[in-house]
């Protein structure tokens, strides 16, 4: 690394934020997202752009999990949606009421228990899921953890479809947990110190919140013992066993690991709309959050937040740049695509996922880094601006 | 044919099972387990020749059924051309993903080449859907009964044993041929072609030790091209097959092409011999889950033969890692 002369012992390079620079723009960038909501809270659309932003953040913590099991530890994972799905049922189930059918059976299962229990609990009991699957997945080398998580979301769907009692069912679905600790409610409109503060932004603060706290964890994680087990296992399988990392344990720990941040992101990402349908964890949404992890970055704990907010906020992105026009337009040539004449070919939803492919296989291909390798880039040119290096 | 009824009634305590219904199953099976067949074998070939575990087969496959429906019956030209264009065209795209993809990630790490195909697989699968529309489209030589009932050249007429009333007979659709007959030239022609030409001895090279194989003088990237040509036309024939039946072709036909990713498994992911037999008792798993689910384990839910191969899958992994007939791995540093 070019780098590597700035420090002057193991410790200060190991540091979780080992420079000065990088602590102040943290500091400031931390001060930014804290005053955007009063800033973005005057414009008229601006109570979408909060809740976007609130589930940018929740999407992160799941891209961060992601990250580690995929970027850190090299094991491709297709099963996020699945412990999402796992998450977000554990959180609806112990922190919403239950539902009584007239004949007083229960038709939904609810504890109505305080946000301090679900919300761990949906991060442990997917984080459990995770321990259960993992020695299927790990008796080998290889892209097993991707058929054996493939297969988890099948199975996942179809139990999510069929137990009415948790889910409710294909096309009725239930409410989600409610976002209360202590008696205070963040889905609500209130008042503090005469400050008048909307939902939008309790809610974006509050997930802000979470992010730090996670993304903070996750990158003391991967500067431990335990992270650069997960590397070494992802650079050369055989010779980190040769030097005494075990395989199988240090995979499964990162497969739980990540499991359980899936498990909170399932948890928060839905008491943002307030309802969970049991169709929205389908292969689809882990392949959303493998484009986040790609594009914000393998390996790389802040390319993973980049990238969550670069997908979560894509739909408008796209209406900015006219990029769905030029997609379009590329696309009008083949014959019989679109329903009718005179309708644009593809729904901006179509465009969406066309990109999600496009810029997995672009940054695969011409930046593996991600955005963050951009940023890096860009960074390193100003820094020794105006010389090229 | 015989007119009498086929069935035996078999008595297991609480499960019984009607012979008709049992063969109808199997009959079933071995229809599903054709198509995954020539699915299973793109796999194969594919990771044999470039250890790359391509999540884009859903893709080529959905793809090749999508053009032979188009120039079919869109365009009038009957199933012949349109079987035709699907294997040259899904074929061409499998050859471009290489050239235009894969090659530039050669030396990459496995999981970043898999993450790629998955994103091409999204990529085209997303355009191909758009294409196919909300409505289920057909293959086949349009008739005089119109858009919906076109002619297949085995024709329509099934075969029946037994009870011609229905109830205790056995029935068995002419596409059930058509289909074991492909898998089986597919396979014979295969095995010839590994064994008996030039290209195919300079793929087996080049499976076996990449580095050794360029040594030699074989053009380890053609060998890459081929593969990905051949595995590229078998998801396309397969897709043809697969929507030849009542259900035709939709967006969601793909989902066929992962079940296949189980087959690979159960036989074992570098093996064409595991590849059949993977397919085969994927196959019957799935229909006779199909056939006896919803009798005796209704609480399952429906569909529950879906997600069957998924979870046979997971108990090859636990019992036999490397599949039925795959080889164990040995890896140095």
């Amino acid at each position: 690394m070019s780098h590597l002369s700035r420090f002057t012992s193991y410790k200060h390079e190991s540091a979780i934020f080992p420079t000065t620079p990088q602590r102040v723009w943290l500091a400031i960038l931390i001060v930014a997202a804290i005053l955007l909501p009063l800033f973005l809270v005057s414009l008229v659309d601006g109570r979408s752009w909060l809740i976007l932003f609130a589930t940018a953040f929740v999407a992160a913590i799941g891209a961060i999990g992601l990250n580690i099991i995929t970027g850190f530890a090299g094991q491709v994972s297709l099963g996020q949606a699945f412990f999402i799905g796992v998450g977000a049922y554990t959180a609806t189930a112990l922190g919403s009421p239950a539902v009584l059918a007239a004949d007083g059976s229960v038709e939904l299962i609810g504890f109505d228990l305080p946000m301090v229990i679900w919300l761990p609990a949906a991060g442990l009991v997917a984080a459990l899921a995770g321990v259960i699957i993992a020695p299927i997945a790990f008796r080998l080398e290889g892209l097993y953890l991707a058929l054996v998580t493939l297969g988890l979301v099948f199975v996942g769907a179809h139990v999510f479809r069929n137990w009415t009692a948790l889910t409710g069912g294909v096309g009725r679905g239930r409410e989600a947990a409610t976002l209360s600790a202590f008696g205070y409610r963040f889905d609500l409109d209130s008042q503090v110190l005469g400050f008048n503060i909307t939902r939008e932004q309790q809610i974006y603060w509050l997930m802000l919140v979470f992010l730090v706290v996670m993304a903070i964890l996750a990158k003391n994680l991967i500067r431990s013992k335990d992270g650069r087990a997960f590397a070494a296992i992802r650079d050369r399988g055989v010779a980190a066993e040769l030097m005494g990392v075990n395989p199988t344990k240090y995979k499964t720990l990162a497969f739980a690991i990540s499991s359980f941040y899936a498990g909170i992101t399932g948890a928060l990402l839905f008491t943002i709309t307030g309802f969970i349908e049991p169709t929205s964890f389908s292969l689809l949404l882990s392949i959303a959050y493998i484009a986040m992890v790609v594009i914000g970055g393998l390996a790389s704990i802040a390319g993973s937040i980049m990238g969550a907010l670069f997908i979560i906020l894509l739909p408008k992105l796209i209406d900015l740049v006219f990029l769905g026009d030029a997609i379009d337009l590329v696309m009008g040539w083949i014959p019989g695509l679109g329903s009718e004449s005179g309708e644009p070919p593809l729904t901006s939803a179509q465009i969406e996922r066309i990109l999600f492919g496009v810029l997995i296989i672009a940054f695969l291909i011409v930046e593996p880094l991600g955005l963050y390798g951009i940023w890096i880039r860009i960074r390193n040119y100003w820094k020794a601006f105006p010389f090229s290096y | 044919m015989i007119s009498s009824s086929l069935d035996v009634v078999v008595t297991f305590g609480a499960f019984s099972i009607e012979t008709s219904r049992f063969l109808q199953a199997v009959i079933e099976g071995i229809s599903l387990a054709g198509i995954y067949t020539l699915i299973a074998i793109g796999f194969v070939i594919i990771y044999k020749s470039t250890q790359v575990l391509s999540f884009a087969q859903p893709a080529l496959l959905i793809m090749g059924a999508y053009l032979a429906s188009y120039v079919s019956i869109t365009l009038g030209f009957g199933f012949w051309v349109g079987i035709a264009v699907a294997i040259l065209l899904s074929g061409f795209v499998g050859y471009l993903t290489e050239r235009a993809v894969l090659r530039p990630m050669v030396g990459k790490p496995v999981f970043a080449v898999a993450i790629l195909t998955i994103g091409l697989d999204i990529a085209i699968r997303v355009i191909v859907g758009d294409l196919i529309g909300v409505n289920i489209r057909a293959i086949g030589t349009s008739t005089s009964e119109g858009f919906g009932a076109p002619s297949l050249p085995w024709g329509s007429t099934p075969l029946r044993f037994g009870d011609l009333a229905g109830v205790g007979g056995v029935v068995i659709q002419p596409r059930v041929f058509a289909i074991v007959f492909t898998a089986t030239v597919a396979v014979v022609a295969l095995v010839v072609f590994f064994n008996r030409t030039r290209w195919g001895l300079a793929m087996r090279g080049s499976s076996f030790d990449q580095e050794v194989a360029l040594a030699q003088g074989v053009n380890v990237g053609r060998v890459a091209s081929l593969a990905w040509i051949i595995g590229g036309s078998l998801a396309g024939v397969a897709g043809v097959l697969a929507a030849t039946s009542f259900t035709g072709l939709s967006q969601s036909s793909y989902l066929i092409a992962l079940k296949a990713l189980p087959v690979v498994v159960v036989g074992g992911l570098d093996s064409i011999g595991g590849a059949i037999v993977g397919a085969l008792i994927i196959g019957l798993a799935e229909s006779f889950t199909s056939t006896y689910q919803a009798r005796y384990v209704p609480w399952l839910g429906d569909n529950f033969s879906q997600v069957v191969p998924y979870l046979v899958m997971v108990i090859v992994l636990i019992f036999r890692p490397y599949g039925i007939f795959g080889t164990k791995e040995v890896e140095r540093i």
